[in-house]
């Protein structure tokens, strides 16, 4: 019963993604549209007559609204369409090399993240307003302050460069090479993880639910286990989405630094070079990347909590 | 032999605005088999006083004084030794069962682990004995139901659960704080009769908590009369209803409905407020509102015990009573 | 003025009972604020960070007028010289011989400027937003709503950089790009309070008084509204430096000769392995800045709302 409820919930969510992309679509399309320039104004003056035989391969010369359109029906084909920039590279070839790339690092990122986040909170909950405590959630306000473009030259200086133990940057797959900007890239979503965790963590245990299991005579450990661990960690499920989408904006700097050949180099280069179609395809693609995670996030939550029911919202 | 015995009980919690005395020199036995009736208005410390010897107390609460259990000291014990007394030989049903249950965790998880970790019963074995269990508290088609979440039940029915899993391992004790006030008046009563059925069925002790007089006539054997955190007046059953003895007490009984009056115009409250608990008075603690109250009261009145266990603390005297001497622990908190 | 006040609190007293909680409500109110600054005052890291920043403003604002250095200018006997007080460079200088401290100060000025304007920019558009919202509800509610939800899962810091492409990068314009992907969780807050104000008792029985929907707005709805906003606006501002600073960073923030902490540390990070200090500085100024209004948001969520907080 639950478990049609849940499929049928899903559909509906799904659905309701539509109009969502819809609008990301067309706010990119038009955005960038805007712009003055484009993409062939870079290189020296082209002669006017390749100038218009570049502009109808592209259908630039088009009216904007029928680009649109053609634009619509080519992506629901799946089709980004040819990078401007990156000559003979279509953009789906250019997402297929960076992607990933990026999702190694920010699916390692958000593991690291998650697990030593959930972990420091409980602890720092479990030692409320101890010592320990107050250092491990101070270290946490600097890790959500801290930018993540001041902490890796930083640690590339000191573990790169001083003391020589990583590579600096770069990306061949290796783990030597990942360490480094995953690590950074994880340091503000543990920080994150932590404080919400321990929030709840402490609401939880305040509450009466976990009186009673106290009463029951189990030990503390086996109460913290079983009884408040799923309610504490609903919270930081819930972040899991918007999480996920500062991992990939993060990425876009980490990437930069380290020199990594992710999408998020690809979109930085794309949007200094008006490679329409790049930025484009790049926007839309993140933007479903986004949309998708927060479903399943919004998914997961509901399978967790029992109370959720999928009453037609 | 008592089964449990509890001197000088005293709670009380850190807050910002200085130390709350909840619960200050309680004095009380329970006997095995025996059903002991907590009774007093809300905030007298009545729940405050029972976690304190379950380890239950929040962090800002410190409890001195004895329980002893068995001749073991539960409030010296460590949490290991704690643990195999909770919920095994002292069970506890608590004030609010709309939230005492783990709303993430199915019944049928939030019984077995009793019996799973108390008696090292396997999976399969625990189900069937919580199955039996939730016949016993009358939760229809208990085996479909076990497998639910707390959201599926009624506030009622969350009740008889969390009775269910007091009962689970036969505990010498049980505890029910105030096991029906959350409910509606209906049920109330089932629940009371309820537990009260199950305790002659199984021999256990029982302490019951409520500020309700008139809900433990039937079922107690005696009654703990408790007011600003401490035991004013105890005695059977018949004594505390046919001849109280402290103010209190006798202000209680005029508000309780009853069948022997006529109408209920003479129901009247005790006017005033229980003093702050931030700021106790030095003599007696129930002084403003007392209609009978004199100057000797503004010094610590004596508390009178008679040879069958009633006591008052009152300038009243007690029939056939005499003062007893003051403990010093208590001379000094007065 | 408090008399005035008074005397019309005392006829609404004497007139109906639902007048006598509409007042006491008043006075409750005020005491309110009163609470939290007490609260805020004991919150040690609060304290330290409100101090800290105090020092900052003053610092940034008044510090390159006092110094001798201008901050574009190039001191070519002193090119990535270390921090020294011979060459009057306290904090060095970089490849070109510019004072690292003027800029430093001086980017200071930009970063925090663009924290207040842009958070300003989200502030006046969210809470209009959310306030229309959450006052007429009903359809206009949960059309509204949904359109923030739409907007909520876009990849809003994509957009702040084709925003910046598209349309040059000029600071009015981070001003607004900033403030303007900034504003959902501000209107989703301001609407979700108005709501629950507007159906509470006081506001019933200002009605019930014959008072009318302005100065219910105006006298009810708005100052409790004013809680949840401050403790919201110090928890953006930080928000809003750190974007700018990572578009700065990006090389698509405030264009040359401004320059802001964001920037700073780009150009830092280029030579940090010759001249660390160009990298240090500023980085430690920009973090010091988050953290301590991370501090004092903090301070000002668990003063104002305590029970948020155990
Ligand atoms: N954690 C705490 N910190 C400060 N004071 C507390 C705390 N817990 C309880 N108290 C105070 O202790 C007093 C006794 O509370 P207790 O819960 O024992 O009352 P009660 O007799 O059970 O009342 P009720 O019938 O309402 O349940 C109350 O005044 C309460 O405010
Ligand atoms: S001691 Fe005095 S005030 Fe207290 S109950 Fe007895 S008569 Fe009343
Ligand atoms: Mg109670």
């Amino acid at each position: 019963m639950r478990q049609e409820g849940l499929l049928r919930h899903a559909t509906t969510r799904l659905l309701g993604l539509v109009p969502t992309l819809l609008i990301l679509i067309t706010i990119a399309f038009f955005l960038i549209r805007m712009a003055p320039g484009g993409p062939f104004d870079g290189e020296k003056v082209l002669p006017p007559e390749i100038r218009a035989n570049l502009d109808a391969n592209y259908h630039l010369d088009e009216p904007l609204l029928q680009q649109y359109f053609r634009y619509l029906g080519q992506i629901i084909t799946g089709d980004f369409g040819p990078s401007f920039q990156y000559k003979d590279w279509t953009v789906n070839e250019l997402i297929a090399q960076g992607f990933p790339v990026s999702a190694t690092i920010g699916g390692l990122a958000m593991l690291l993240a998650f697990v030593l986040g959930t972990l420091i909170g409980t602890l720092a909950a479990l030692r409320q307003n101890s010592a320990v405590d107050y250092s491990v959630m101070g270290v946490a306000m600097l890790g959500i302050s801290i930018p993540n473009f001041v902490v890796a030259p930083l640690l590339i200086l000191v573990v790169a460069v001083y003391a020589g133990w990583l590579p600096a940057g770069g990306w061949d797959w290796s783990w030597q090479r990942m360490v480094l900007p995953v690590i950074t890239l994880a340091l503000p979503v543990i920080a994150y993880i932590a404080r919400l965790t321990r929030g709840s963590m402490i609401e939880v245990l305040h509450s009466n639910y976990i009186r009673t299991a106290r009463a029951k005579g189990l030990p503390e450990l086996l109460v913290i286990r079983r009884h408040a661990l799923k309610p504490a960690i609903l919270p930081v499920i819930s972040y899991m989405g918007p999480a996920t989408a500062a991992l990939i904006t993060g990425s876009v700097v980490i990437e930069r630094i380290y020199s990594i050949p992710g999408l998020g180099s690809y979109f930085v280069q794309g949007a200094l070079n008006r490679d329409y179609t790049l930025v484009m395809g790049v926007v839309v693609f993140y933007g479903v990347v986004i949309v998708v995670l927060n479903f399943i996030v919004d998914l997961l939550y509901a399978w967790l909590n029992p109370r959720i029911r999928y009453d037609v919202t | 032999m008592a089964l449990l015995r509890v001197s000088n009980l005293e709670v009380d919690f850190d807050t910002p605005e200085g130390l709350v005395k909840a619960v200050n020199g309680m004095n009380f036995e329970v006997a095995e088999g025996e059903t002991l009736a907590i009774v007093g208005e809300s905030g007298s410390g009545k729940s405050q006083m029972v976690l304190s010897f379950m380890g239950l107390l929040a962090e800002n609460g410190h409890a001195r004084g004895e329980a002893l259990f068995h001749d073991k000291d539960l409030l010296k014990m460590n949490p290991r030794d704690l643990n195999r007394i909770r919920g095994k030989h002292i069970a506890m049903i608590f004030q609010d069962p709309m939230t005492s249950l783990n709303p993430f965790l199915t019944i049928e998880k939030q019984m077995a682990e009793v019996v799973m970790h108390h008696q090292g019963l396997g999976r399969e074995e625990a189900r069937s004995h919580a199955v039996e269990m939730l016949r016993a508290v009358r939760i229809p088609d208990p085996e479909e139901r076990i497998k639910q979440y707390p959201h599926e039940y009624s506030g009622g029915m969350r009740q008889r659960v969390m009775i269910a899993i007091g009962l689970l391992c036969e505990p010498e004790l049980l505890i029910a704080d105030e096991p029906s006030t959350a409910l509606d008046v209906t049920v109330q009563a089932q629940i009371i009769e309820l537990v009260s059925e199950l305790r002659k069925q199984t021999h256990m002790a029982l302490i019951l908590i409520t500020h309700d007089l008139a809900a433990v006539a039937e079922i107690a054997d005696r009654i703990v009369v408790m007011y600003a955190g401490e035991a004013v007046e105890t005695g059977s059953v018949d004594d505390i209803f046919y001849r109280p003895q402290h103010p209190y007490t006798r202000g209680l009984l005029a508000s309780v409905p009853r069948l022997d009056r006529e109408s209920d115009d003479e129901l009247q409250a005790i006017p005033g407020n229980p003093p702050n608990l931030l700021d106790l008075p030095v003599g007696c603690r129930f002084r403003d509102r007392c209609v009978e109250a004199v100057e000797q009261c503004r010094q610590r009145p004596p508390l009178w015990v008679t040879q069958d266990g009633r006591s008052s603390r009152c300038v009243l005297p007690v029939e056939g009573g005499e003062i007893l001497e003051e403990p010093a622990a208590v001379e000094q908190t007065a | 003025m408090n008399s005035e006040i008074k005397t019309s609190n005392e006829d609404l007293s004497v007139s109906d009972p639902f007048a006598a909680a509409f007042v006491e409500e008043d006075v409750r109110g005020r005491s309110l604020w009163v609470d939290a600054w007490h609260r805020l005052r004991k919150n040690r890291a609060a304290v330290v960070s409100g101090v800290i920043m105090a020092f900052m403003l003053l610092l940034v604002v008044f510090g390159p007028m006092v110094l001798p250095w201008e901050a574009d200018f190039t001191d070519w006997d002193n090119t990535s010289t270390p921090p020294s007080l011979e060459t009057a460079h306290w904090f060095g200088t970089d490849a070109v011989g510019r004072d690292i401290l003027v800029r430093t100060l001086e980017g200071g000025r930009i970063s925090l400027l663009v924290g207040l304007v842009a958070t300003l920019v989200s502030l006046v558009i969210g809470v209009t937003y959310g306030a229309v919202a959450g006052y007429y509800g009903g359809l206009t509610d949960r059309v509204m709503m949904r359109i923030v939800d739409i907007v909520y899962a876009l990849p809003f810091m994509f957009f702040v950089i084709l925003l910046m492409v598209v349309f040059g990068r000029h600071i009015i314009l981070i001003f607004v790009a900033i403030g303007a992907v900034n504003w959902l969780d501000m209107a989703r807050i301001v609407r979700g309070q108005t709501l629950s104000l507007k159906n509470t008792e006081f506001v019933e029985a200002a009605r019930a008084c014959g008072v009318t929907h302005n100065s219910i707005i105006r006298r009810h709805i708005i100052p409790n509204l004013l809680g949840v906003v401050i403790v919201y606006v110090t928890l953006t501002i930080p928000q809003v430096i750190l974007v700018e600073s990572f578009l700065s960073f990006l090389g698509l923030g405030v264009q040359e000769p401004m320059s802001s902490w964001g920037a700073l540390v780009n150009d830092g990070a280029q030579d940090m392995e010759s001249a660390p200090w160009t990298l240090v500085f500023p980085a430690t100024f920009l973090t010091v800045t988050l953290y301590c209004f991370n501090y004092i948001g903090d301070g000002m969520r668990d003063a104002l709302d305590p029970k948020d907080h155990l």
